[in-house]
C-alpha cells in the first residue's frame, strides 16, 4: 500500500520536493516571527532561528530520504551526476570501458568458437549414444583414404553391417561431391553419401517429402537425392516436394525425395551439405579403398567399453574376411592385425577439432589471462580515484551529505562503468566470434558454424569485472567515509609522508599485471615468429607465379595405355601457350596436403617412401636443382629402363656409402602397381612435400611415362610457371574448351594454397599478438594510473624535499627506481612463468623453442620500454613540482 | 520486551501532541512538546521533520495546507485511524520502558 502509494508520488516528486522546502522555509519564518515577537531585533531573530535550525541541506537530504518517490529522484540525480564525472575526465572512463568490454568481449568470443567447434552435441535426440566405429590406432597408411573421416573399406562395413550386437543401429556415410546442372554450366556441391538407416538411426524427421531409407539402396547410379533445407531454400525456391520434383545432378535428372530438417547441418562440425544421397555397393568394390565413417546408436545397457570390446572380439574374423589382394605378405599381416574399437561421436566429427583445438585452448587461456589484468588494472584504477576523492569526500560530507549517499553515489559510478563495459563486450563478442571464423577460412573452404551466444561465459567474465569495480570503489570509500571529515580535509590527499603500507596491494597488482603481461608478450612473440619463420621457410622450391589446374578428360575418350601420350601432348601444348615459361604433369601436387608412397627395399633396408610421377620438365618448372645424374627425358618411357631421382633424405635413409646413381630400388607391390625395379639415375635437394612443419621425407620421382598403365585414371594434374598466374589459367582453361571439350577443369594458386595451409598459425600470430600488445598498453595505463597517484599522495614530501635542495633528477631517480623495482621482481616472475607456459605451445611453434632466448629477452626489453616510458611522464611532473606553492597549500 | 524502546520516544510524543491538538503544523509540534514539558524535551528539527514524513509515508497522519493564525501558510498534520491506533500501542510500550528502566534504577 505504501509502496503503491510512493510510486503514485512519482509523478508529483517535483512538486514534492518544492513542498518540502516551503515547510521548512514556513518553519525557520514562524521561528523567526516568534523571536522577534519576544523582542529581539530581525537581525537577532534570524541568526537564532538559523543556529536552532541547523543544516538545512542535510535537514532536507533526511527529509527527502524518507520518501522513496524522491529517493528514485536522486538516484536519477546521482547518475548525472555520475555521467558528468566521466565526462570531465574521458581518460578514465574510456580506459575502464573499453579495459572491460575487450576482457569480457575477447573471452566470450573465443569460448563460443571453442564451444561450436569442440563442445556442442550434433542436434540429434540423446547424443551420447552415437559410437563411431574405427581401427584403433589408424590405418597406418595403408591402402588408399581418401578424406579424414574415411575408416571403412566397403568389404569391412558390409561385416559390420551384419554384427553389430551393442548397436541398436548402424549406418555409413561419407562426403563426396555431386555435379549439378545441366553439363555446360556445371558445379559441385556438397554431397553426403549415406546408407540406408542413416537418417532413421540419428532420429531426424524430413522437414518435407521423406529422408532416405533403406530400399532406397540400390543401383550405382544416381537416382534420388534429398536435398538440405539450405540447399532447398536457395537452389529450389522452397516449391513443395512432389512425386514430380526432380533435379539436373551428374548429368541427368534425378528425383528429390525430400528436404532435410534445417538443424541437420551434416555430420561434419563446421562444414555443411547440400545433397544427401544412398550409398551401393559395387558389384566388385576395391577392398583396398578406405571410403566410410560408420557409426551406431549404443543399445540401452551397452556401455562404450562393453560395445568396444564386442568389436574388438569381433576384429580378427572382420579382417582375415576383408583382407585385400595384390599386398605382399607383410602387409597383409598388418592389416590382419587391425583392431575396431568403439568411440563417442555425439559431438559429430571434425578436422576443425584436431587442428584448432589446441589454438584455441591457448587462445581461451590468453584472453582469460588479459581479463585477469583488466581486472588487475581496474582494481588499481579504482583505488587510485577512491583515494583521490577522500577529499572530495570530507568536503561533501562536512556540507551535510550522508554517508549513505555518498556510498551510493560511488557504487553507482562503478556500476555505470562496469555495466557500460559489460554491454559494449556482449555487444562486440558475437561479430569477434564471427570475424574469428572468417579469419580461418581459406580461398577454398569456408567454414559454416552456428554461433551462439553464450550467456554463462559472459555473465561470468560480467560479473567478475563488476565486482572488482564495485569492490574497489567501496571499500576505500567506506573507509573514508568513515574517517573523521576534518581530519581528512587537512591530511586529504597529501599527507606529508606516502605511507608504503598502504601501496603494497597496489604494488602486488601492479607486479602481477607486468608478470602476466610478460607472459602474453612471450606467447604473441613466440606465434608472430613462428608465423614468421613458416612465411619465410624454403620449401626448396619455387612458389611464386606456380598455377595448379586439375583436369578431369571427359570418359571412355582415351584407352589407359593412350592415356600416357595423351598427357605428354598435354603438357607440350600448355607449355606452347604464350605467357607460360614451363609447365609439368605431376601425380601428386606438393604441399597440398595428398599424398602417395610405396614400401621399398634396398638390400637389407625396407621402408616407405613417398613416390612422385612426373614430366621431365618438372624440375625446371619448380626451380629444383639437380645436384648429381641426369634429369628425366622424352626417352625414359614404359619400355625403356626404370629410373629414379631421389631427394637427400631418400639417400640419407637408404644408402649408407658410395654413389647414389645406378643403385637398385625395389618397390612391394600393391593393387594396381606391380611389383617393379627402379635404378637411381639422379639426385635433388630436400624439398618440402606434405606440410611447411615436416622434417624432409625420402621422396622419390619417377618419369610420368613409366607410371602404371593399370594405375592411370582419366585425370591429370598440370603445374605451370607464368609471370601472371591469372591470365596463364585463363589461357589454358581458353585451350581446353577449344581443344577438349567437355573437360573438367579446377585452377588453384600454388602459393595461395601454402598460405591458406597456414590460417591456423596466422590465427594464433594476429590474436595472440593483438593480446600482446593490448597487455602492454593495460600494463602503460595500470602503471601510469598508479604512478600519477602516488605522486599526487607524495606532493608535499617531494615538495619539502625539494626545498631542501634536492636536484629535480633525484626526485626523478627515486619514482624510477619504484617502477624498476616493481619492474624487475615482475620479470623474474614472468619469465619463470612464461618458459612453464611455453611447454604447453611447444608443437604448435615451428623454428624455435617456447624458452628462446632472443624471445624472452625481447619481451623483457618491450616490457621495460613499456614500464619506463609509463612512469617517465609522473616522474617528470613530480620534478616540476613547485616546493612553494605544495608547502603554502598545506 | 517492549520494542522500539527509547528511540521510539520521538514518534510517540508527536503522535500525542497530534491526539492532544488535533491538527498542528511542524514548528507547533514543537513549540507544544517544549511549553508542556516545561522546557525539559527540546525536539530538533533535524528529527521532527524526517519523523513526520516517514509517518506520513506510514499513513499514520495526513498533512494538508492551511493558513495558521499569524497568517503563514504550513504543512498541517493530523492523526489517522492507523495513527490512533499505532499511538495506543507505542503508550502501552512506553510504560513497559519507563516500568522496566525503573526497576534497573531501584535495584540496588
Amino acid at each position: 500500500m505504501a509502496l503503491f502509494r510512493r510510486i503514485l508520488m512519482l509523478g508529483r516528486r517535483a512538486h514534492l520536493k518544492d513542498e518540502i522546502d516551503a515547510e521548512l522555509r514556513e518553519h525557520m519564518q514562524m521561528c523567526i516571527d516568534d523571536n522577534v515577537a519576544s523582542g529581539m531585533t530581525r537581525d537577532q531573530a534570524e541568526r537564532d532561528a538559523r543556529r536552532r535550525f541547523g543544516n538545512p541541506t542535510v535537514m532536507r537530504e533526511s527529509v527527502s530520504a524518507e520518501d522513496a518517490a524522491l529517493g528514485i529522484e536522486s538516484l536519477w540525480h546521482d547518475v548525472r551526476r555520475a555521467l558528468r564525472v566521466f565526462a570531465k575526465s574521458p581518460g578514465f572512463s574510456l580506459v575502464v570501458v573499453s579495459t572491460l568490454a575487450l576482457g569480457i568481449g575477447a573471452n566470450t568470443a573465443i569460448f563460443e568458437l571453442l564451444d561450436a567447434i569442440r563442445l556442442r552435441a550434433l542436434p540429434i535426440t540423446k547424443p551420447g549414444e552415437l559410437v563411431e566405429l574405427r581401427i584403433v590406432g589408424g590405418n597406418h597408411g595403408f591402402g588408399v583414404t581418401n578424406g579424414p573421416f574415411d575408416n571403412f573399406t566397403v568389404p569391412m562395413w558390409q561385416e559390420v553391417k551384419d554384427h553389430h550386437d551393442p548397436l541398436s543401429g548402424i549406418f555409413a556415410w561419407r562426403r563426396n561431391d555431386v555435379l549439378i546442372g545441366k553439363p555446360t554450366e556445371s558445379r559441385h556441391v556438397y554431397g553426403l553419401e549415406v546408407s540406408g538407416d542413416f537418417f532413421s538411426v540419428l532420429g531426424f524427421a524430413p522437414w518435407q517429402g521423406r529422408l532416405i531409407e533403406p530400399q532406397d539402396i540400390a543401383e550405382c547410379r544416381l537416382t534420388k537425392v534429398v536435398a538440405s533445407y539450405s540447399f532447398w531454400k536457395s537452389r529450389m525456391a522452397g516449391e513443395p516436394i512432389t512425386a514430380n520434383t526432380t533435379i539436373v545432378a551428374e548429368g541427368r535428372s534425378v528425383q528429390v525425395l525430400g528436404v532435410a530438417p534445417p538443424t541437420f547441418f551434416g555430420m561434419v562440425v563446421g562444414d555443411r551439405f547440400d545433397l544427401a544421397y544412398p550409398t551401393c555397393v559395387p558389384p566388385t568394390p576395391r577392398r583396398e579403398n578406405f571410403v566410410y565413417s560408420v557409426m551406431g546408436r549404443l543399445k540401452p545397457g551397452w556401455s562404450l567399453k562393453q560395445a568396444s570390446d564386442y568389436f574388438y572380439a569381433l576384429s580378427p574374423g572382420l579382417f582375415e574376411k576383408t583382407a585385400p589382394d595384390g599386398y605382399s605378405a607383410e602387409a597383409l599381416k598388418a592389416f590382419r592385425a587391425f583392431r575396431l574399437g568403439a568411440y563417442p561421436a555425439g559431438a559429430g566429427v571434425s578436422t576443425l577439432r584436431d587442428q584448432y583445438d589446441d589454438s584455441l585452448t591457448i587462445l581461451l587461456a590468453i584472453s582469460g589471462l588479459v581479463l585477469l589484468i583488466a581486472c588487475a588494472n581496474l582494481a588499481n584504477l579504482m583505488l587510485a580515484r577512491a583515494s583521490m576523492k577522500k577529499r572530495e569526500v570530507a568536503i561533501r560530507m562536512a556540507l551535510g551529505a550522508s554517508r549513505g549517499r555518498i556510498l551510493r553515489q560511488i557504487l553507482l559510478e562503478s556500476a555505470l562503468l562496469a555495466a557500460c563495459g559489460a554491454v559494449l563486450g556482449a555487444a562486440i563478442a558475437q561479430p569477434l566470434s564471427r570475424a574469428l571464423v572468417t579469419s580461418l577460412d581459406t580461398s577454398q573452404n569456408t567454414i559454416h558454424l552456428t554461433i551462439v551466444a553464450d550467456w554463462r561465459v559472459m555473465l561470468f567474465a560480467a560479473a567478475a569485472a563488476t565486482a572488482t569495480c564495485l569492490l574497489c570503489a567501496t571499500v576505500p570509500a567506506m573507509r573514508s567515509t568513515n574517517t573523521d571529515p576534518v581530519a581528512s580535509m587537512q591530511l586529504g590527499e597529501r599527507g606529508i609522508v606516502g605511507n608504503r603500507e598502504r601501496f603494497s596491494l597496489q604494488r602486488t597488482m601492479v607486479i602481477a599485471q607486468i608478470a602476466v603481461s610478460m607472459v602474453l608478450l612471450v606467447g604473441a612473440l613466440l606465434f608472430v615468429r613462428s608465423y614468421r619463420n613458416l612465411l619465410t621457410v624454403n620449401p626448396g622450391m619455387r612458389e611464386s607465379g606456380i598455377s595448379i589446374g586439375y583436369f578431369g578428360f571427359p570418359p571412355a575418350r582415351n584407352k589407359p595405355e593412350a592415356l600416357a601420350a595423351y598427357k605428354r601432348q598435354l603438357v607440350d601444348d600448355v607449355r606452347a601457350l604464350p605467357g607460360i615459361e614451363n609447365a609439368t604433369a605431376t601425380t601428386n601436387v606438393p604441399l597440398s596436403g595428398s599424398s602417395w608412397g610405396h614400401t621399398i627395399q634396398m638390400g637389407s633396408l625396407e621402408g616407405p617412401s613417398r613416390f612422385t610421377y612426373v614430366s621431365p620438365t618438372y624440375f625446371a618448372t619448380l626451380g629444383i636443382p639437380l645436384l648429381t645424374g641426369r634429369n628425366f627425358t622424352e626417352r625414359d618411357t614404359i619400355d625403356a629402363p626404370l629410373v629414379l631421382i631421389v631427394n637427400r633424405a631418400f639417400i640419407r635413409k637408404y644408402i649408407a656409402d658410395g654413389s647414389p646413381i645406378g643403385k637398385q630400388v625395389h618397390v612391394l607391390p600393391e593393387p594396381q602397381y606391380p611389383e617393379r625395379t627402379y635404378q637411381i639415375i639422379g639426385t635433388i635437394p630436400d624439398t618440402k612435400y606434405w606440410d611447411l612443419r615436416e622434417n624432409s621425407q625420402p621422396i622419390a620421382f619417377v618419369p610420368i611415362d613409366q607410371f602404371p598403365v593399370t594405375a592411370q585414371g582419366p585425370g591429370t594434374a598440370l603445374m605451370f610457371a607464368s609471370p601472371n598466374p591469372a591470365v596463364a589459367q585463363q589461357a589454358v582453361r581458353r585451350m581446353f574448351e577449344e581443344k577438349q571439350p567437355g573437360t573438367m577443369m579446377q585452377f588453384y594458386n600454388f602459393q595461395q594454397g601454402i598460405l591458406d595451409n597456414l590460417v591456423g598459425d596466422r590465427m594464433m600470430a594476429r590474436l595472440s599478438g593483438f593480446f600482446g600488445i593490448l597487455a602492454g598498453l593495460l600494463v602503460a595505463v595500470g602503471l601510469y594510473g598508479m604512478l600519477s597517484y602516488f605522486l599526487a599522495q607524495r606532493r608535499g614530501e617531494i615538495g619539502i624535499r625539494m626545498a631542501l635542495g634536492a636536484s629535480r633528477g633525484r626526485v626523478i631517480g627515486s619514482m624510477l627506481r619504484d617502477a624498476s623495482i616493481m619492474l624487475l621482481v615482475g620479470l623474474v616472475v614472468g619469465t619463470t612463468l612464461a618458459v612453464l607456459a611455453g611447454r604447453g605451445a611447444s608443437t604448435m611453434l615451428f623454428g624455435l623453442n617456447p624458452w628462446d632466448a632472443a624471445t624472452l629477452a625481447s619481451a623483457a626489453v618491450l616490457l621495460g620500454i613499456v614500464t619506463l616510458a609509463s612512469s617517465l611522464l609522473p616522474a617528470w611532473k613530480a620534478a616540476n613540482v613547485d616546493p612553494i606553492t605544495c608547502i603554502r597549500v598545506e | 520486551m517492549a520494542k522500539n524502546d527509547l528511540q521510539g520516544a520521538l514518534d510517540l510524543l508527536i503522535l500525542k501532541t497530534l491526539w492532544q491538538l488535533g491538527s498542528m503544523h511542524g514548528y507547533g509540534i514543537v513549540m507544544h512538546i517544549r511549553r508542556v514539558s516545561d522546557e525539559l524535551l527540546i525536539v530538533e528539527e533535524g528529527s521532527l521533520y524526517p519523523a513526520l514524513h516517514r509517518m506520513e509515508q506510514h499513513g499514520w497522519v495526513r498533512a494538508s495546507w492551511a493558513i495558521t493564525d499569524y497568517g503563514r501558510n504550513a504543512k498541517w498534520y493530523a492523526l489517522t485511524r492507523a495513527g490512533r491506533e499505532q499511538l495506543a500501542s507505542r503508550e502501552k510500550n512506553w510504560a513497559q520502558v519507563v516500568k522496566g528502566v525503573d526497576a534497573i534504577l531501584r535495584f540496588a
